[in-house]
């Protein structure tokens, strides 16, 4: 064949692969997500003109650096073949803790106390979930309740106050501002940067993706499973930590249940931005659009006037079509009768 | 003459950046063996989906009868009566051989009920015919490679077929189980199914096929009768060349022993295994299937722990506790399963390919990524591994080219001691005769290799020394002047040729 036929047949080829109802099924499979945002934010734009103003984005930015920061973190877990749904009530627990210490010892030491803490529980889980192998849903499950137990143990099941709000510089990192920017989405711009980094160009990286994607093979190219998947659960903790810093900084007084549900929408951000729950898949740039996806989404509503508690049902619709388009994706089709 | 029980019209299949099948055309008559063959990326495993109804084609027809048909997925070439038993198993494993066989066409009783009594009858009486050594209660995941095998076969036989296709199905299968085998397309054939028969081994297309079908490249060669037509023909239409397959027979030093092993035991699995290796030599290792080959390897990898005995490494008895710890010592596992313990399938080429040595190729605290994808080239370059690119996730690369990628991953270490377990399992025979090569070069640059093998052609060709193992046992350790396949298989099935000898 000539080479201007081929071309000419090549042409043909892709403008009826184009064509095929199949070819677009793909398409809505795997880029169906950015589509239906797509969408999302264009009818949102017209409902309410406020939406897509400078503010109100930087207003989205900020309420989502919360769940952003462990969303980062549970990405590591997730990529690595396992959940961590005990997120939101580990967060509770740095909160509560940070706050107690902040008056017994100051904030200098409050913080690395809280660290130090938060780092154990993560610490437990990682040595459960990664040496002893027990079932990661299981386990992190377990430790939503437990650690919730151990919060309301600590304070005795009181709010926590600091007592001098006006006079700390703890408030620094969910009030203050560097360079007209809000210090929380500084926090969570760095974090993501330096864990995208750590993810994608070095080696830990590299074992993460190998751990999720076939523990088997990794082992038999040396690599050390158990630990990759411990290391994984004490990033979680360290961004959980930071996010509880967050939160205490914000508010300056906290309830037991600040972080309470947080584990769901943490998990629908890491879904929405494409990691499979299979493991071994996923990026921490895709993470952040997740977590910003959802933030736009759950803003949105509200701004229309839908109710505040609309958006417990609203992220569960997410997290179902998020794993829907997942499946989809992988299959190559929107929907198949046979699995 | 009779009609074909199917026809494949100017087949076109092409993915991002590969033009996998261009315009291939065959078919198959009823009642005949008929064999695919090509090099390891020609297209065989592509065009059988295609039939099967897995890859859409993106021009041509598939006709049978008369009509054009489409097979718009699995289930409905299923109906039309194609069956395939794929390359690349497919089993669920947590679940039962019965219920794999008769998966979504479970015999039912009232209220939907499975009728487990039925399914356990109808299955046993299959697997009868096949003369395995399960049964339908057992779960799929305990069963070895050949005998998951043998369920995918067996699920084949469940069907009124009218043609069935076999890709690849005795590339882990042991002799006795190719016997059996070869009985059951032989039972098709006589019934008229027609019978369409994917393998890299030579000696099995001439037993058993009547006519051969050669792609290379995507691109259909042409049909032999195989009567008519010798290795030499096929091969040369194959890969466009002829094959050189003399055995490099430089005559090197062998330097110290690299490996020494005194009367390792590991539970039921061998016991009182001794024998060394020597810089410079390649040991074979030739029994059946669980003849404690693969353990004494995954023991030496530090995959398991010996129950007594030692392990010396240049004379220096070590411990090896894991597989980072044997890596460290200089030792590297090409393991048997590619799938299950080689590859990540979702990671690309390249990082499969530096795994086991990501802590090594840095730079500052980043992966040198340069350096990875030069170590890819070298070794795509030596090995011919055939992709578009090292970005290729390495789940779309032919059967024989993932194959290759373990291999190149392992040599990439520059081990002292290389240990391969089943090294060309699906590979294509030039591509095998090249790595044969491979093998006896390394042993010539100094690596002291050892090779585990279930074909003896292949053992006998590489192996300067050859260890038969018979139940977890040495019998005999042959040199290559010495051993006739007679007295190997002797050994090798606990016949004589005692310890003593
Ligand atoms: N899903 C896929 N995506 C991209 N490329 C693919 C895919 N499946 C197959 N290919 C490519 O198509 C070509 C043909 O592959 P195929 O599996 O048909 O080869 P084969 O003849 O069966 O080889 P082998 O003897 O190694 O099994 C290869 O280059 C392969 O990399
Ligand atoms: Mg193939």
């Amino acid at each position: 064949m000539s080479d201007a036929s081929r071309n000419a047949s090549d042409l043909r080829e892709g403008i009826m692969a184009t064509l095929s109802r199949q070819q677009v099924g793909a398409i809505l499979a795997r880029q169906g997500i950015l589509i239906a945002f797509a969408v999302f934010m264009i009818a949102f734009t017209l409902a309410n003109p406020k939406f897509l103003t400078p503010d109100n984005v930087l207003s989205v930015v900020r309420s989502s650096a919360i769940i952003g920061v462990m969303a980062l973190g549970v990405t590591f877990v997730v990529i690595s073949g396992n959940l961590d749904l005990s997120v939101g009530s580990m967060m509770s627990f740095s909160t509560i803790v940070v706050l107690d210490l902040h008056d017994k010892m100051g904030p200098l030491l409050a913080i690395p106390a809280m660290f130090a803490m938060t780092l154990c529980l993560g610490a437990f889980i990682g040595f459960l979930v990664g040496y002893l192998r027990l079932n990661s849903l299981i386990v992190t499950l377990g430790m939503l309740s437990a650690i919730h137990g151990l919060t309301l143990t600590y304070s005795g099941g009181q709010n926590m106050d600091i007592a001098d709000k006006e006079g700390t510089w703890f408030s620094i990192f969910g009030q203050g501002t560097a360079l007209g920017i809000p210090v929380p989405i500084l926090i969570f711009v760095a974090l993501a940067a330096l864990l995208g980094l750590a993810l994608a160009k070095t080696p830990f990286g590299r074992k993460v993706y190998a751990v999720g994607g076939n523990g088997t093979a990794a082992t038999f190219s040396g690599i050390p499973r158990a630990r990759t998947v411990f290391t994984c659960y004490l990033i979680s903790a360290a961004c959980v930590a930071t996010a509880g810093l967050i939160q205490a900084s914000r508010s300056l007084g906290s309830q037991n249940t600040v972080g309470q549900g947080l584990e769901l929408e943490v998990l629908a951000a890491v879904i929405l931005g494409g990691a499979s729950l299979l493991g071994g898949s996923g990026t921490i740039f895709k993470t952040v659009i997740g977590v910003l996806i959802l933030g736009f989404i759950q803003n949105g509503l509200l701004l229309v006037g839908l109710q505040f508690y609309v958006q417990f049902v609203v992220t569960w619709v997410i997290i179902i079509l998020a794993v829907w388009l997942d499946i989809a994706a992988k299959r190559g089709k929107l929907w198949s009768p046979i699995a | 003459m009779t009609d074909p029980v199917l026809r494949l019209e100017n087949i076109v299949k092409t993915f991002p950046g590969v033009r996998a099948l261009d315009g291939v055309s065959f078919s198959v008559m009823p009642g005949e063996v008929h064999a695919l063959m090509g090099e390891n990326g020609a297209g065989k495993s592509t065009l059988m989906k295609v039939l099967g109804g897995i890859h859409q084609p993106d021009g041509g027809a598939i006709v049978m009868g008369d009509t054009p048909v489409v097979m718009a997925g699995p289930l409905e070439a299923k109906a039309k009566g194609i069956v395939f038993i794929h390359q690349e198993l497919s089993l669920a494993e947590e679940l039962s051989v019965a219920e794999n066989i008769y998966l979504g066409e479970l015999p039912r009783k009232s209220f939907g009920r499975v009728d487990w009594a039925r399914l356990a009858e109808r299955t046993n009486s299959i697997l009868k015919k096949l003369n395995v050594g399960f049964d339908a209660r057992t779960r799929v995941g305990d069963l070895s490679i050949a005998n998951q095998q043998m369920v995918e076969i067996a699920r084949a036989l469940t069907v009124d077929a009218k043609a069935v296709i076999f890709d690849e199905p005795t590339a882990s299968l042991t002799d006795a189980e190719k016997v059996v085998l070869f009985d059951v397309i032989a039972d098709l054939k006589a019934s008229g199914v027609g019978i369409i028969y994917i393998s890299h081994r030579m000696e099995e297309i001439f037993k058993i096929t009547d006519r051969i079908s050669i792609l290379r490249d995507g691109q259909y060669q042409g049909t032999v009768n195989t009567a008519e037509t010798t290795e030499e023909a096929v091969t040369q239409m194959m890969i466009g060349r002829k094959l050189d397959l003399s055995r490099n027979a430089s005559h090197h030093e062998l330097g110290n022993v690299a490996l020494q092993v005194r009367g390792l035991s590991c539970g039921k699995l061998y016991s009182d295994v001794s024998f060394e290796v020597r810089r410079g030599e390649v040991l074979g290792f030739y029994g059946l299937v669980g003849a404690g080959r693969t353990e004494i390897a995954e023991t030496l990898f530090g995959l398991r722990d010996p129950s007594s005995g030692q392990i010396l490494l240049d004379g220096e008895e070590v411990r090896i506790s894991s597989p980072a710890d044997a890596i460290a010592r200089g030792i590297s596992l090409v393991p048997e399963d590619r799938k299950g313990q080689g590859l990540v399938l979702g990671m690309n080429c390249r990082d499969n390919m530096t795994l086991p040595q990501v802590d090594d190729l840095k730079a500052g605290p980043f992966m040198a990524e340069g350096a990875e994808v030069a170590i890819f080239d070298q070794y795509r370059d030596k090995l011919d591994i055939r992709t578009p690119g090292w970005k290729q996730r390495v789940g779309n690369l032919s059967g024989g080219n993932q194959q290759k990628i373990v291999i190149g991953k392992w040599l990439s270490m520059h081990p002292n001691v290389l240990i391969v377990d089943e090294p060309t399992r699906g590979i294509d025979v030039g591509s095998k005769s090249e790595i044969h090569k491979l093998l006896r070069d390394l042993a010539a640059q100094g690596y002291a290799v050892i090779v585990i093998s279930s074909e003896m052609p292949e053992v006998l060709h590489v192996s300067d020394r050859i260890v038969a193992m018979y139940s977890g046992r040495i019998m005999r350790t042959f040199t290559s002047e010495e051993v006739t396949e007679d007295s190997l298989i002797q050994a090798i099935s606990g016949l004589g040729g005692d310890k003593a000898a």
